[in-house]
């Protein structure tokens, strides 16, 4: 089983060779939208490189489980409400939801995942 | 539609891979320009040749249902030149389809006289299949994908996944005029 660090290398070859970005630039910080430039059709690539590096199976709606964001019992004036927040926490444990959850914006959420959460992600699915 | 930039498929297997020919001729308008004294098929219309032929079996294993756009490519890496009287020959394999788009890899040869091919291009792409807010969009009629599709020989030489069963045109064909 690889380590964290030998995770997060080849996340960081991955992220580079996807998304046209220098090594420096991915950090376990750094947000693949914000930081990073990721549009909607590179997480589909990132998503397949990562299933050939890791041999591993990853279904879209593990990493991004957008259909929270579309159903009404989640959603309230654009914001995750509470039980939408709750359920955004257990689908996605690997990730750091605590500043989104101050501001739960619906639209913000393409912003949330960084390369950190990728590797916990990985992690789990290699484990 | 008249952007084809390939002539006809020599091999289509639904969802799975296909191969398609362009025979390059001093006839076409961009060879005067691209470049003058010396007439060089485009890199970047090479390109498009294979994401049609791609893109193409993408529309196919949908039955033409969805719609199909080139989003991405990932790689292109090319050998060498082509010029008027050169047959290019593409080879495009689907390595992943899901609902919301595909990743396709390629080569193309340049195919000699004597049958054989020598390596012309590498290429990694990806089609988007785009979603419902675009269904008030259509990009092709059901009778411009049959003249395609017929027209490039796909139902002379296609078969199904899988790599026996002859592909059969869709009922939505037989039913034109």
């Amino acid at each position: 089983m690889p380590s964290e660090e030998e995770i997060f290398k080849t996340i960081q070859e991955t992220l580079v060779e996807a998304l046209g970005v220098d090594e420096d630039e991915v950090t376990e910080d750094a947000t693949l939208v914000a930081d990073l430039g990721a549009e909607s059709i590179d997480f589909l690539d990132i998503v397949f490189r990562l299933e050939k590096a890791f041999d591993i199976k990853i279904p879209r709606e593990e990493l991004f489980p957008q259909d929270i964001l579309t159903n009404a019992a989640y959603v309230e004036d654009g914001k995750l409400n509470e039980a939408g927040l709750a359920e955004l926490k257990k689908r996605m444990p690997f990730a750091d939801l605590d500043k989104f959850a101050e501001n739960p914006k619906i639209q913000e959420f393409g912003n949330i995942l960084t390369v950190g959460d990728m590797v916990r992600f990985v992690a789990s699915k290699v484990a | 539609m008249r952007w084809f930039w390939l002539d006809k498929f020599e091999v289509f297997q639904s969802g799975v891979k296909a191969q398609a020919i362009k025979c390059i001729t001093l006839a076409e308008d961009h060879m005067h320009d691209h470049f003058p004294f010396y007439p060089v098929m485009p890199h970047s219309l090479v390109l498009e040749g294979i994401a049609q032929t791609s893109g193409l079996l993408i529309c196919e294993y949908y039955k033409y249902k969805q719609k199909v756009v080139l989003a991405k490519i990932n790689k292109a890496v090319f050998h060498c030149l082509a010029f008027p009287g050169d047959t290019l020959v593409y080879k495009a394999t689907v390595e992943r389809i899901d609902e919301n788009g595909t990743v396709s890899s390629a080569s193309a040869y340049i195919r000699k006289p004597n049958g054989e091919e020598v390596l012309f291009a590498e290429v990694e792409m990806m089609h988007a299949i785009l979603d419902d807010s675009y269904s008030d969009k259509k990009q092709f009629s059901t009778r411009d994908y049959r003249n395609l599709m017929v027209n490039m020989k796909v139902y002379e030489v296609g078969v199904e996944a899988d790599g026996v069963t002859r592909l059969a045109e869709p009922e939505e064909f037989k039913n034109l005029d």
